[in-house]
């Protein structure tokens, strides 16, 4: 079977901000490609470049002061190369986002109905009864119990849960084919999560989309990605398929976020292990490996050595970008994961 | 929201019965401030100085001369004779309120038509040419005092005076009933004057708050929609950039509808602050009193309004 083009490719996004102190590379350089109806989760600390990233996508970086190179291929048609009016009929219709905090991301003074119908009528030619009706069936969708009240109601009435419902309803209103969410679940209570990540699960089954999860707690897509892209100082270190990253994990970045997961198998008395160190500043990377000051089996050349993104010997779908040799690693996560299962 | 009304309406009045007392006491504080000697003229023996305070009830104590006064403006809204030229207080009031008005609403809209677009494009294209320029002005217009503004404004534009004679200028104001068209030529140059301070302010006001709600994750989702800029910009950045403005607004429409005594006094324009002027002049505390009361009431209806107002603008608001 050959794989049919992919719906998204990014080839080396890059987004730079020139500020009075220097360039902060945000994204330095980062590729993958993305199927349709498949599920990409996008990993990392604050300040690694995730929303950055997935904000170029849309088009939504602030252009003055950013430099953003590199190529995002969506459904044939370089993103990056779109006049704002191409690009702007492209967001909220083929591709749709949804952030972290919906209360914030909702307009507080318009009707929730008024905020979705607007998302239909900015692609679509339909009078504002259609596009109201879009709007209830959407919320319906969602699982909004009593929509149709809904309909006329604000963002603050509605509990945390609900408004990213309703964030998502509005995302999809136009069925896009790629849904990016960012954080989706991060400002909500635990119950609630899992319900926001089972609805995205079975929208995207129902309608057929790809989605881009983004988050810092590779808990959260462990059952939802496909894929998983670890991100680190503005570049994927680490991209495979959800069952190696947890079963076969080859960066020590990786290895620190699998030890930093809370387990409810784990023997009572085990601790969580943090990484140490702080994310560098991303304004003047240090040379070579940008994890080597926090990595504990960081070696003198590694702070000289820039390191490729590669496969993994007699695995293509797992690429990683570690200096160390494949034998080594292999041998230190066995290490690291035996104590863990005695 | 019925309740919430009501309460607020009761504290109106005290705030007024506050206000009225406050004036009586600074008036009586004043030193040089006889009002009989002022209304007996010059050189006039002690007996008819005499002779008004009694008249005037000037030697009944302040507490009780504060309580006639205040027992006619409530049962009566009776505020009172001028000492200067006994002409009933209301009626001058009333007379003047036409002029006022004028001021105010004319200053209004050209404040708003000019405010209003300034402060969006210089928030849209922030650090450009046109922001910095108009941003400079502004803040020249803030600056400078609306009577030297006033001044300069004559000695430049009116018709008599001026170095390029294109406006009509002082003494020139009649009532629009009488001349439409003189009162708009009349009041051109007042208008301008008086709008040039809030219009600069307002504008800068609207700049900071739209480049605010411009940064906010609400806006990030307009755009994430796929809306049109210009909507973005209008429907969701405008719509909660214009909502604080709003409170000032009600503000200051209040204290000016109280008469707005510089620009009216400059241009000699027939209104209730031109009135207050004269009245502190010649220290005529019933019409002092009345102007006062008068401004402090507008100011205190304002506020109500503005208030119940925002609770329709912000759904958030709810007035329990």
């Amino acid at each position: 079977m050959t794989a049919a083009a992919p719906l998204l490719r990014v080839e080396d996004l890059r987004v730079h901000f020139d500020t009075d102190d220097g360039t902060v590379r945000a994204v330095d350089g980062i590729s993958y490609e993305l199927q349709r109806g498949r599920v990409l989760g996008i990993v990392g600390e604050s300040g690694s470049g995730k929303s950055v990233s997935s904000l170029a996508i849309m088009g939504l970086v602030d252009g003055e002061r950013a430099r953003i190179s590199g190529r995002v291929e969506f459904g044939g048609r370089d993103l990056l190369a779109l006049d704002p009016e191409a690009m702007r009929a492209v967001r909220g219709n083929e591709i749709a986002m949804i952030f972290q905090d919906p209360l914030s991301s909702l307009h507080p003074f318009h009707r929730v109905g008024d905020q979705l119908a607007e998302a239909v009528r900015a692609h679509r030619d339909v009078s504002r009864a259609q596009a109201r009706a879009r709007a209830l069936e959407l919320l319906e969708l969602v699982g909004i119990p009593d929509a149709r009240r809904r309909m006329d109601g604000y963002a603050h009435e509605l509990s945390g849960g609900m408004r990213q419902r309703v964030m998502i309803a509005m995302a999809l209103v136009n069925e896009p084919a790629l849904l990016i969410a960012d954080e989706p679940t991060t400002a909500l209570d635990v119950t609630v999560q899992a319900q926001i990540l089972d609805l995205v699960g079975r929208l995207k089954d129902e309608l057929g989309m790809a989605v881009v999860i983004i988050t810092h707690d590779l808990g959260i897509v462990a059952e939802t990605a496909d894929e998983i892209a670890v991100m680190y100082a503005g570049r994927i270190v680490e991209r495979a398929p959800v069952a190696r990253i947890f079963s076969a994990p080859e960066h020590p970045y990786t290895w620190g976020l699998l030890a930093s997961i809370p387990r409810l198998d784990a023997p009572r008395g085990e601790e969580l292990v943090p990484i140490p160190g702080t994310p560098p500043s991303l304004l003047g990377l240090p040379r070579g490996c940008a994890f080597a000051p926090r990595c504990p089996y960081a070696q003198p050349r590694h702070h000289e050595i820039d390191p490729r993104a590669e496969p993994v010997p007699g695995d293509p779908a797992h690429v990683v970008a570690c200096l160390l040799e494949p034998a080594q690693r292999r041998r230190l996560w066995a290490a690291l994961r035996t104590p863990e299962r005695a | 929201m019925a309740r919430y009304i009501l309460r607020r309406i009761g504290w109106t009045v005290v705030l007024l019965a506050l206000v009225s007392a406050v004036t009586f006491v600074i008036f009586y504080a004043l030193p040089s401030a006889d009002p009989a000697v002022l209304r007996a003229g010059r050189q006039a023996s002690p007996e008819l100085v005499a002779q008004i305070r009694a008249r005037l009830g000037l030697d009944d104590p302040l507490v009780v001369q504060y309580w006639t006064y205040m027992k006619d403006v409530v049962l009566h809204f009776d505020f009172g004779f001028s000492y200067q030229s006994g002409e009933s207080v209301r009626a001058a009031i009333v007379s003047r309120l036409p002029a006022t008005i004028s001021m105010t609403v004319g200053a209004l809209v050209i404040w708003l038509a000019t405010a209003l677009p300034i402060g969006v494009i210089s928030a849209i294209r922030r650090r450009s040419l046109l922001d910095r320029v108009t941003m400079t002005g502004a803040l020249l217009a803030i600056s400078a005092p609306v009577y030297w503004l006033a001044l300069v404004a004559l000695y430049l534009f009116a018709s008599d005076i001026g170095v390029i004679p294109i406006f009509d200028g002082a003494n020139t104001y009649v009532g629009i009933t009488q001349d439409p068209v003189q009162w708009f030529a009349s009041l051109l140059l007042p208008w301008l004057v008086l709008a040039a301070g809030f219009s600069a302010f307002y504008a800068r006001l609207l700049r900071a708050n739209l480049v605010e709600v411009m940064g906010e994750d609400y806006i990030r989702t307009a755009r994430a929609k796929g809306l049109p800029e210009r909507r973005v910009v209008w429907r969701h950045g405008v719509r909660a950039a214009i909502t604080p403005i709003v409170t000032v607004l009600g503000l200051d429409i209040g204290v000016l509808l109280g008469g707005s005594i510089l620009t009216e006094s400059v241009f000699n324009i027939p209104g209730v602050g031109r009135y207050a002027y004269d009245a502190i002049r010649t220290a005529d505390l019933p019409a002092i009193q009345g102007t006062v009361l008068f401004a402090a009431f507008f100011i205190v209806v304002a506020n109500l309004v503005v208030d119940i107002a925002y609770a329709f603008l912000d759904p958030r608001v709810r007035y329990g």
